[in-house]
């Protein structure tokens, strides 16, 4: 690891070195091309940039970051079965640092399932490849665009359901850096349920830097879940976009369990009415972890509903950053706009910043937000103690209990086991009644 | 004698609020506490249960002979002492069933009995909410979440049936109880009753004392006991209220 500052420019052999040997297209090289010219000239987010000011990633900047071959060793497609086990399912869609590999996935049916080489003379994949999440938003974001690979295309096409969730599997293996990509259109009407498992083999120190964009057509649905369980050593920077067509519903949950530093950039925009988006989260972070969420809700047009709920626990040394944006546009009369942010802290080290920013332009809407910062109630304490239980179990229950009401959203119940057993720890096996 | 409270001094926040009160419970009784707003019963209630804002400044408390002042609230529960909340708190994310048998089975470990699971604590759990007319549905929801406040005090003589404590404090049981709910609550405390446990009614007024007939009466005021008597003092209080008593510690 170099310590010199405007490591950027490090990355140009690796750029030049991926585009030169890339048989992509010329008008994907040319936004490949247009990124990597922006994340140079605006290089890597600062603690000086408003959005940056309680993240610093220093430490990713001064890193000699090599990019991932996507090469799978056989003998780790073994190694990496155990992990499928515990993810469920008929199908996988698998990246190991970074890199869609076809050996060791699943593909699912009921939907169209292409690895961007394969795409790039779909429709659909032209009109919405880098034009949901704007690469000039972050230079996270825009070496992520740079580095454009072999991600995935997913399509539901109209009023399909597609019956079996799809699981996006994200491995991180290597001392790397990794920019997978997924692109999901939801025409007209489909039905899908998509999951996002980060993971990692060993406790590596590698970068995951992903980009997720989605667009859902009129009447479109579809169920999103995140769990991210990097390595505690790995770096975790998510871009994600969701574009929402009339009366379309969007039911996205994120959980962020790993990570020494994971931050995601989360957005989602109203472009006509009658559409519904639920965006919530739980981070449980402990010893010396750092995680940061920034959303950002755009009510353009009328009648549309968001709703938010994020919740924090936060253990040891650890620290969280929330700042969520919701604008309400000067026509977006009629909005419904629910943000809330809870935060229980275990330990008197650990620390969060807070945020919730509601922007309204307009009179005829009903807007509520808020955000909380506490610990474990003394009273509730005593409730648990008084009828016999120690005092481990009780802290154990009342945390769950805390954590729930985002927990039970999760549906697929290999996470939400997980889950169970990442908030219960060792209580999880008497809980089973 | 199962509780003997020696000339206890109790503070919270450094305010006095039991001054030098002596009280003796044996197993097989039922006592009653009574007296104005303020006058420490609750207090009396809670530093039996352990709770940690009370500072016992002087006295003793015993236990079946041993310091009860020694031991953590959990401990003071494991070792048989309840006391059903006047507040009775919600515990989100946790089926009441998945509870009861978490306290049910640090119970019987430290008593070295045997630990039930899930299926056999059901059947448990099903007998004894009988006793307070308890629709099993409550089983799967969360501890008290939503519950009306006639069901969080069911719950909570629930719990007591459950855990069967050998000394049960009755903190304000009958607040917020319209009559027939008070009328089911009672009668589930008087079928727990045994020769082996004692109850103790913390309660402002002689009305939940119908249902539930005392032994013996106690009036609290100024942090002390004033007046003790039978079940008529209760009557007596009904009728004169609490200034008299008031005025006779004076």
């Amino acid at each position: 690891m170099s310590t010199s500052a405007g490591k950027e420019t490090a990355f140009n052999a690796e750029f030049e070195k991926s585009i030169s040997a890339s048989d992509q297209p010329d008008w994907v090289k040319e936004i490949r091309r247009e990124a990597f010219a922006d994340f140079v000239e605006q290089g890597f987010p600062t603690v000086r940039d408003e959005e940056w000011k309680y993240t610093n990633v220093a430490a990713i900047a001064k890193a000699d970051w090599t990019t991932a071959s996507g090469i799978v060793d056989a003998g780790l497609v073994d190694l990496e079965r155990d992990i499928f086990d515990e993810i469920g399912g008929g199908n996988r869609i698998v990246f190991v640092d970074g890199v869609f590999c076809g050996d060791i996935s699943v593909l699912p049916e009921g939907i169209t399932a292409l690895h961007f080489s394969e795409a790039y003379d779909d429709e659909a994949f032209r009109e919405n490849f880098s034009k949901i999440a704007d690469p000039r938003k972050n230079g996270f974001t825009a070496l992520n665009t740079a580095f454009t690979g072999e991600g995935i295309f997913l399509s539901a096409e109209k009023n399909s359901k597609v019956e079996e969730a799809v699981n996006l599997v994200f491995i991180g293996l290597s001392e790397s850096a990794g920019f997978p990509r997924i692109l999901y259109v939801g025409d007209t009407g489909s039905e899908a349920e998509l999951v996002e498992h980060y993971l990692r083999v060993e406790e590596e120190a590698y970068l995951t830097n992903a980009v997720v964009e989605i667009r859902l057509a009129d009447e479109a649905r579809l169920v999103h879940t995140r769990v991210q369980r990097e390595s505690h050593a790995a770096f975790h920077i998510v871009t994600s976009q969701t574009e929402l067509g009339r009366g379309s519903v969007y039911d996205n949950t994120n959980i962020h369990l790993g990570g020494k530093l994971s931050r995601h950039d989360l957005g989602m925009g109203f472009n006509a009415e009658g559409a519904e988006g639920w965006i919530d989260g739980l981070y449980l972070v402990d010893e010396d972890q750092h995680t940061d969420t920034h959303s950002r809700i755009d009510h353009r047009i009328p009648n549309c509903v968001s709703h938010q709920t994020y919740k924090g626990i936060l253990d040891g040394k650890s620290r969280a950053v929330f700042n969520g944006k919701v604008f309400v546009h000067e026509k977006a009369r009629g909005t419904d706009a629910y943000q809330q942010n809870k935060n229980l802290l275990l330990s008197n080290d650990a620390r969060v910043d807070t945020k919730p920013q509601l922007e309204i332009f307009n009179d005829d809407v009903k807007c509520a937000h808020g955000a909380t910062v506490g610990q474990l109630e003394e009273e509730e304490l005593f409730y648990l103690l008084s009828r016999g239980l120690n005092e481990d179990l009780a802290r154990n229950l009342l945390t769950y209990g805390f954590a729930e009401e985002v927990i039970n959203k999760i549906k697929v119940a290999s996470i939400k086991k997980a889950l169970d057993e990442a908030v219960l720890n060792r209580l999880h096996a008497r809980l089973d009644a | 004698m199962l509780l003997e409270i020696k000339d206890l001094y109790v503070a919270i926040d450094g305010k006095n609020i039991l001054k030098g009160l002596n009280l003796k419970i044996d197993k097989g009784e039922v006592h009653a506490i009574m007296g104005p707003n303020g006058s420490g019963k609750s207090t009396l209630a809670k530093v039996l249960a352990g709770h940690p804002s009370y500072e016992v400044v002087k006295g003793e408390i015993l236990y079946e002979g041993k310091d009860l002042l020694e031991l953590d609230p959990d401990e003071r529960a494991r070792e048989g002492v309840f006391m059903a909340f006047q507040y009775p708190v919600e515990v989100p994310g946790v089926s009441n069933s998945q509870f009861l048998r978490l306290a049910y089975n640090e119970k019987m470990k430290h008593l070295g009995g045997e630990e039930l699971d899930p299926l056999e604590f059901n059947d448990l759990l099903k007998e004894k909410a009988k006793l307070v007319e308890m629709d099993p549905e409550f089983f799967k929801r969360s501890v008290n979440e939503g519950f009306s406040g006639g069901e969080k005090k069911r719950n909570e003589i629930l719990q007591m049936a459950v855990l069967d404590p050998k000394l049960a404090l009755l903190d304000e049981t009958d607040s917020g109880l319209d009559i027939d709910a008070l009328r089911i609550v009672a009668e589930g405390v008087n079928q727990l009753k045994s020769e082996e446990n004692a109850i103790v009614l913390v309660t402002h007024y002689q009305r939940l004392l119908n249902y539930i007939v005392p032994d013996f009466v106690h009036v609290l005021a100024g942090g002390k006991i004033v007046k003790e008597g039978g079940k008529e003092l209760a009557l007596e209080l009904e009728e004169k209220g609490y200034d008299w008593v008031r005025a006779a510690a004076q």
